[in-house]
């Protein structure tokens, strides 16, 4: 087993969190589709409802399944342990409920290309949570997390990053300073657009005694016989308490069957996760070229504004930077309509992260709630158009592509 | 709680129960740059079941003012320290790692203040390499990754402190971390292991000791083989070995195996 130096990615990618099956030496994950599990004693089942022993009681709560799910996600984002949800959305709401308290304040942003300054101004006395996204959706603008973590570790915040796009495979955002991390497992993780499921993984990083902004985790928690999680945990009182409240108050659970098919996805993850970097690049610059394109949103491209963070930051650099982009076709929306419609090989769906290619219209799907204005502060017009790159051979999406632009520009005619 | 030592603060954790000096007690002693949360399973279930718990922070580590203890010899003066600041007069002594030569000095220097004395991942000698030594100090970080990587024997750790979904390769490093942070003065990270390394009564001290003891050793521990903890048992009066299927991690990677051996230890 492990020797001098820490497990790569790899490994833990296929081996972190599962052994053997000891029950009957099964080596792949078993799909533990049970509500409960027995407990060995009247003793054993008291000890395990005070926390003196370890163990699954109900899949409300925790699943071995699901374990081995959340032992693999924090291996991968270098944390402390994590919690599965039943969707991507769930995820950030089980944070959030664990740290705002009544009246609590969330900084956040819809333009995280701007000053890192902006974050500093936006905090308030009741501040609890700085939010990010490592990507902007759609505009892949990049999170500056490191100056982000310092602001918000200069408040006695924590900062939460969605990670989704970027898959811990190409951003790490704990070992850039962020403290707590979140997936849409939904796409990239479980990367087969057949599941729906999130984890919320715990740094370990953030010190919340001496913040001081949280007695939900500092002083007796009159839910759980006045236990306090920041004794119980130096380094986990946050992950003990959303399994404990959240989890089990809400049910936001993911279903063991959906965890499993998630962990079919993360096993290969440095695959599709190295493919689509060079597909995507063949991809990117043909349409950059092309003369009924207007703009290409890709920090690939110099002219992006989160180029040059994207080649600091990303594994690959700029390369690195997602394989879902934006652009922008020279014509109405009528025409954008055409483009889409003739596509074969993109498939017109609201997801991303699929080994399928993806396409939408975001303005009339994904974004169709916000008014011109809001659309164009997220840097989305009436003619753009979001790819998702998959799997397939780059040279048939492109004249899949190429086929579709022809068709738009005939359209307008 | 807090409790005044040689004038200092030192946290112990009572294991969820209010400290009650009435009741039999055990006193958990952690290993170099861990704190009292490594015990949290073990030190809660026997707070819960009629012990009186003080899972502490060493001195100048965590929570825990004063001084990192500079030898086995000085911590072992405090933990006896404690024991009279809080009013117990006899207690059990388990440590873990550097704490376990701790708790093994202080059995020795008073042998009638303890009832019995657990030794969980121990070596005598405990030698830490030159390089790792010099490590703890100028390159820390790199120091932390590999400890933990030595300290762990497994990929896929079962339910453990923090519940299912705990991820002990991260969990240990992040406490490593914090606890070498908690001390901005003093390296506790070179303190700890030097003391470990400077160590040389061990032989010694195992005579002396009265009370029976228990040897708990990881089958795949590579910090202080299952070997590594024979001359001492060599030395002991009454002796019992446990070995059980983890690393140096024990307590996080074997958490109920090493609760049950505590727990019938103490009942015996």
């Amino acid at each position: 087993m492990p020797g001098y130096a820490d497990p790569g990615f790899d490994t833990l990618a296929i081996h972190a969190g599962a052994r053997p099956d000891p029950a009957t030496g099964a080596r792949a994950v078993p799909i533990h589709l049970s509500t409960s599990f027995v407990f060995d004693s009247s003793d054993h089942a008291a000890q395990l409802f005070n926390m003196e022993r370890a163990g699954h009681v109900y899949s409300r709560i925790s699943n071995p399944t699901n374990a081995v799910l959340e032992q693999r996600a924090a291996a991968l984002e270098g944390g402390i342990g994590a919690i599965a949800t039943a969707s991507g959305q769930a995820a950030p709401h089980l944070a959030i409920v664990t740290l705002m308290g009544a009246g609590g304040h969330i900084v956040a942003t819809s333009a995280p290309h701007g000053d890192p300054d902006g974050w500093r101004a936006a905090i308030r006395p009741n501040t609890r949570l700085l939010l990010g996204e490592t990507l902007g959706n759609p505009g892949l603008e990049v999170l500056d997390i490191p100056a982000v973590a310092q602001i918000a570790h200069d408040a006695g915040v924590p900062l939460l990053v969605d990670s989704t796009f970027t898959t811990p495979y190409l951003l790490r955002p704990l070992a850039h300073g962020a403290d707590l991390v979140y997936h849409s497992a939904t796409k990239f993780l479980s990367g087969h657009g057949t599941v729906i499921g999130g984890v919320l993984v715990d740094g370990g990083s953030f010190d919340w005694e001496r913040s001081g902004r949280f007695p939900e985790l500092t002083t007796p928690y009159d839910g759980f016989h006045g236990m306090v999680f920041s004794e119980e945990g130096t380094v986990g009182a946050f992950l003990l308490r959303p399994r404990r409240e959240g989890l089990r108050g809400f049910g936001a659970a993911l279903s063991p069957h959906s965890a499993w098919r998630i962990l079919q996805g993360i096993g290969p993850l440095p695959l599709p996760r190295e493919r689509p970097n060079a597909h995507l690049e063949r991809v990117v610059c043909f349409l950059a070229e092309h003369p009924f394109v207007a703009r290409v949103g890709h920090p690939l491209l110099e002219s992006h504004p989160s180029h040059a963070l994207a080649q600091r930051l990303l594994k690959h650099g700029a390369r690195g930077a997602g394989s879902v982009f934006s652009f922008d076709i020279k014509g109405s929306r009528a025409q954008g309509k055409a483009f889409i419609d003739t596509l074969k090989l993109f498939s017109h769906l609201a997801n991303v992260g699929d080994c399928r290619s993806l396409v939408i219209h975001p303005a009339s799907t994904t974004h169709f709630r916000m008014n011109d204005e809001a659309l164009a502060a997220a840097g989305i017009g009436p003619g753009t158009i979001r790819l998702s790159i998959g799997l397939e051979d780059p040279r048939d999406l492109i004249d899949d592509l190429k086929r579709a632009l022809k068709a738009a520009e005939k359209a307008g005619a | 709680m807090f409790i005044d030592v040689h004038g200092a603060p030192l946290y112990a954790y009572t294991g969820g129960r209010p400290f009650d000096a009435a009741r039999p007690t055990v006193v958990f002693i952690h290993g170099v740059l861990n704190d009292h949360s490594v015990w949290i399973l073990q030190s809660r279930h026997l707070a819960h079941h009629g012990w009186n718990v003080l899972a502490i922070d060493l001195p100048g580590h965590g929570r825990s003012g004063g001084q990192p203890p500079a030898s086995v010899e000085q911590a072992a003066d405090g933990v006896l320290a404690l024991l009279r600041a809080a009013g117990v007069a006899r207690a059990a002594l388990v440590g873990h790692s550097f704490g376990s030569l701790i708790a093994l000095e202080a059995a020795a220097r008073a042998p009638a203040q303890v009832s019995h004395l657990v030794l969980v991942g121990t070596a005598f000698p405990m030698k830490v390499s030159p390089a790792l030594l010099e490590a703890s100090v100028s390159a820390p970080e790199q120091a932390i990754h590999m400890v933990n990587v030595f300290s762990h024997s497994t990929l896929c750790p079962p339910p453990s402190a923090l519940g299912p979904g705990t991820w002990l390769y991260g969990s240990s490093r992040a406490l490593m971390r914090r606890v070498l942070a908690s001390n901005p003065a003093v390296n506790v990270f070179h303190t700890g292991f030097q003391a470990c390394d400077r160590y040389a009564g061990g032989e010694q001290a195992m005579a002396a000791v009265q009370c029976p003891t228990l040897f708990l050793v990881g089958r795949h521990d590579q910090m202080t083989p299952p070997r590594a903890a024979r001359a001492l048992a060599a030395h002991a009066r009454q002796a019992k070995v446990v070995e059980v299927e983890a690393g140096h991690a024990l307590m996080t990677e074997a958490p109920g195996e090493v609760l049950d051996a505590l727990r019938d230890f103490l009942a015996a």
